[in-house]
């Protein structure tokens, strides 16, 4: 065999330059993250990403490979951000370092390294990490809890990440869960509603949540941008957000009293990170087109069911988990038409 | 005012359709330079398989002299084309000598020593449209026409397809979608009218309608120099198609320009379509124009190294080293050298070797322009490749196949519908050299289907000797029966004649005695 034929030629395109257009659209959501919950949320992010930074070194240690160009791809420094943005913004450092950890070794590494994980590593370590100890994943704080002056002071900071002190005058419950625990009240949606929701402001991340699932129009930005870039395509992302839209407005015309509206449901939570950002994960998601439509679809209606009827407030996780499973299955149905060949695979007939 | 009408749902096709690169053109600065004819050089080499097909059998001895466009190899087989000298000169013979293949490998050549008179044989003006159909097809053949754009099917071939059923679309590829190429687009600037006089003469050779002539927009000089040569060709139509490689792959173009799809199966005769390349019509027009064999083509050199990169008029023959020299040598130190275009040509080992019918450009790259990455990482699933296929392949799957050896499983998605396009090793982030993966496999599956050819021959050939031998033994056990038989038949009639003569003696002693 020849060992130099054509192409002669290669796209500008790297691993590494996909890695960094999406840090890139992370970028704007996870700073109004960081504004909104403060300091505490800050060093969150850099103990997660050092984790999960230290956890592919640890890795390509064991399997005896240089750490360099590992680390170089940020594959792992970006399975660390996706993993903060969806942690409890004041959650304990050990809990960061636990799942970033888990990420790495156990959701990427185990199965054979980049490219070889069926599931995503973020969302099997949020996964982990909310079965595990719920009751650190669910304390979440409100934007702006201890007022600016708490939120700016980096030794508090310290002290709530890594002395675990998050004091129970600044939790609150975010939207999904206020809702789920009224409803198990008896309590109608018209009245737990009432104050907690707005759509402005939820848009805008003024609401508890993780710590960069709360600007839901910000991460929409980044999303868009990054199909402007070609890093990510329209299937999914638009497959993910019908599948939660149709069936909630679908359930919401029905009963408004028993079921959340659909803007409220694209608003909090974390759909518009897992649209945009986890279920288009290239190694966990189909390659076919038509394949990605199925898989946003699933991810999409799983999301909405799980929050509607399932004993968990949020579903984003578990959806992208599920359908990542499907994922092997679906793109073996959904092979795109070979050119000059019928769906079956048999070659045209001359008319 | 030339755009075709577009019925909606071809239209709606077209914007649906998303295969396809768009690698960095880098055609300038050679297609802003006009076509230069490149003085002849002292020694011609002349390949004799320039062609898809059997290679020609020469015709000349050492020492013969011939003038230029005389027949020096013959077509040898049905797809073959004959080789004709490009200059007059003496023939120094036939050597193994390195010619343009993947292989690297030397094949026979003809020497042909120039001796700068280029004379000619005299001319043979003809009016294509007093000649039938197959009188085309015929001297299209004996003109040496084989395919300019890099395949080098021989024209002729294609033509006859037209004499047996009829073909109403013909299309023209002035696709021209390789990066640095440019030879195509300035002989559509420069010599626009002998395109489509081309053009024409096919039409009648095939019995075609209609001829649709297919450039990619970023060639407006060339849209605009052929649609004024159209101007009252009422049969002929140049239409804009996108830039975006393969564009210029026969399948991409047809299905674009018609929003038909050739079957996998079968060929574009078969739903009514033939593609010739624009510089093949050309050379169609000076076939039978002027009874001109192809011996000239024109050559993109350009590539980082080259110092002024240009297209060049050239003899079929001349080595590539002539043609770098003339255009002021090299820059900065080649890191490879291309025949054809970065994405589907040769790389060559030596600048020894001829220009022969299809080679398009000549490119001297240096190491930036070259795949960045030295080793390539994993597959991140990332489906460029899938979406960048123009067939609708998955190659990130049919290369893990073949990584894995499990080349059945492969060939059973697609890899035999790949037509090495190489879009999907140049989008892939990882630099995986996916149709490097491809090719490799189909060589391989050539290889064992030949070997289960020529096992199978042997075991026909083992079999009928064992059925010889077997009837041989019969025929021999048959022979001996028989022979035994003969003998016992021979004996008892001995044995009776004996006892005839005995009782006829015994009669006789009887009657002597009596």
């Amino acid at each position: 065999m020849n060992p130099i034929s054509s192409p002669h030629a290669h796209g500008a395109r790297s691993v590494g330059r996909v890695m960094l257009l999406v840090m890139l659209a992370l970028t704007p959501a996870t700073v109004a993250g960081f504004w909104h919950f403060g300091w505490p949320a800050i060093t969150l992010w850099c103990v997660t990403i050092l984790s999960a930074l230290i956890s592919e070194a640890f890795c390509a240690r064991l399997a005896e490979r240089p750490a360099g160009p590992l680390l170089a791809d940020g594959s792992a420094m970006l399975t660390g951000w996706l993993l903060a943005l969806s942690l409890p913004p004041w959650a304990p450092w050990w809990i960061a370092a636990a799942g970033a950890s888990f990420a790495v070794i156990v959701a990427k590494h185990a199965f054979g390294g980049l490219g070889q994980n069926l599931f995503n590593p973020a969302m099997a370590a949020r996964v982990m990490l909310l079965i595990s100890f719920p009751v650190e994943m669910t304390q979440w704080v409100a934007p702006h809890a201890a007022g600016l002056s708490a939120a700016l002071d980096p030794m508090t900071a310290l002290s709530v990440t890594f002395g675990g002190n998050v004091p129970d005058a600044m939790t609150s419950a975010s939207l999904l869960g206020h809702v789920k625990s009224e409803a198990s009240r008896g309590i109608a949606l018209s009245q737990s509603l009432t104050g907690h929701w707005d759509p402005f402001s939820f848009g805008l991340g003024q609401r508890a949540g993780s710590l960069g699932e709360t600007s839901a129009l910000l991460l929409a930005a980044g999303g868009v941008f990054l199909m402007l870039k070609r890093v990510i395509g329209v299937q999914i992302p638009a497959a993910f957000i019908l599948g939660v839209v149709l069936p909630a407005a679908f359930a919401h015309l029905l009963a408004p009293d028993q079921y959340l509206p659909p803007l409220a449901h694209l608003l909090t939570g974390g759909v518009m990170l897992g649209a945009f950002f986890i279920a288009t994960d290239y190694v966990s998601s189909p390659s076919t087109p038509l394949g990605q439509w199925i898989f946003g679809l699933g991810c999409g209606l799983l999301t909405w069911v799980i929050r509607t009827w399932g004993a968990y407030p949020e579903g984003v996780a578990f959806a992208v988990l599920l359908m990542n499973s499907a994922v092997p299955l679906i793109d073996r149905v959904t092979r795109p038409r070979i050119f000059g060949r019928r769906r079956n695979g048999h070659s045209m007939t001359a008319p | 005012m030339n755009t075709p009408a577009l019925s909606t749902p071809s239209f709606l096709r077209r914007m649906l359709q998303r295969w396809g690169a768009h690698p960095e053109g880098r055609k300038h600065p050679a297609a802003d330079t006009e076509i230069t004819v490149l003085p002849l050089p002292p020694r011609l080499i002349l390949p004799l398989a320039q062609h898809i097909g059997a290679p020609a059998r020469p015709l000349v001895q050492a020492g013969q002299y011939v003038l230029r466009g005389e027949l020096i190899a013959e077509a040898q087989g049905a797809i073959s084309a004959p080789i004709h000298a490009p200059t007059s000169g003496t023939v120094i013979g036939i050597a193994e000598v390195p010619v343009p293949h993947a292989s690297g490998l030397a094949g026979p050549a003809i020497l042909l020593d120039t001796d700068g008179l280029d004379e000619a044989l005299p001319p043979d003006h003809t009016d294509p449209f007093s000649l039938e159909p197959a009188e085309i097809a015929r001297r299209v053949a004996a003109a040496g026409v084989v395919g300019m754009g890099g395949a080098t099917f021989p024209a002729a071939v294609k033509l006859a397809l037209g004499q047996k059923n009829p073909i109403p679309t013909l299309i023209l590829n002035g696709g021209e979608c390789e990066p640095y190429l440019s030879c195509d687009d300035r002989l559509m600037r420069e010599r626009a009218p002998e395109v489509i006089d081309g053009a024409r003469i096919i039409l009648r050779a095939i019995g075609g309608e209609r001829a649709l002539i297919g450039v990619e927009n970023n060639k407006p000089q060339a849209i605009a120099a052929l649609r004024a040569a159209a101007e009252g060709v009422a049969d002929v139509e140049v239409v804009e198609v996108p830039s975006r490689y393969p564009m210029g792959s026969e399948k991409q173009l047809i299905s674009w320009l018609t929003g038909r799809e050739v079957p996998a199966e079968g060929r574009s005769a078969d739903i009514g379509v033939m593609v010739q390349n624009v510089g093949t019509a050309a050379a169609i027009h000076r076939a039978i124009r002027f009874g001109e064999p192809l011996t000239r083509r024109i050559v993109t050199v350009s590539g980082g190294a080259i110092r002024t990169p240009r297209n060049l008029e050239v003899r079929i023959g001349t080595p590539l080293s002539t043609l770098v020299a003339f255009c002021g040598g090299t820059t900065e130190p080649v890191a490879r050298w291309v025949m054809g275009g970065p994405m589907m040509g040769l790389s060559i080992h030596s600048l020894d070797i001829p220009v022969i019918k299809g080679s398009g450009g000549l490119l001297g790259l240096v190491e930036h322009e070259l795949a960045a990455l030295p080793e390539p990482g994993p597959c991140i699933r990332c489906a460029s490749c899938v979406g960048a296929c123009p067939i609708g392949l998955m190659p990130l799957e049919m290369a893990a196949l073949i990584r894995s050896g499990d080349l059945k499983a492969s060939v059973e998605i697609g890899l035999k519908d790949c037509i090495s396009c190489g879009t999907c090793s140049f989008v892939c982030p990882s630099q995986i050299p996916l149709v490097q993966y491809f090719n490799h496999a189909k060589g391989e599956l050539a290889a064992q289907g030949r070997n289960r050819m020529k096992q199978d021959a042997i075991k026909e050939l083992v079999e009928a000797r064992e059925s010889r031998m077997e009837r041989e033994a019969r025929e021999k056990a048959e022979a001996a029966e028989r022979r035994k038989a003969e003998r016992a038949r021979a004996k008892a009639a001995a044995a009776e004649a004996a006892a005839a003569k005995a009782s006829a003696a015994a009669k006789t002693t009887e009657e002597t005695t009596a």
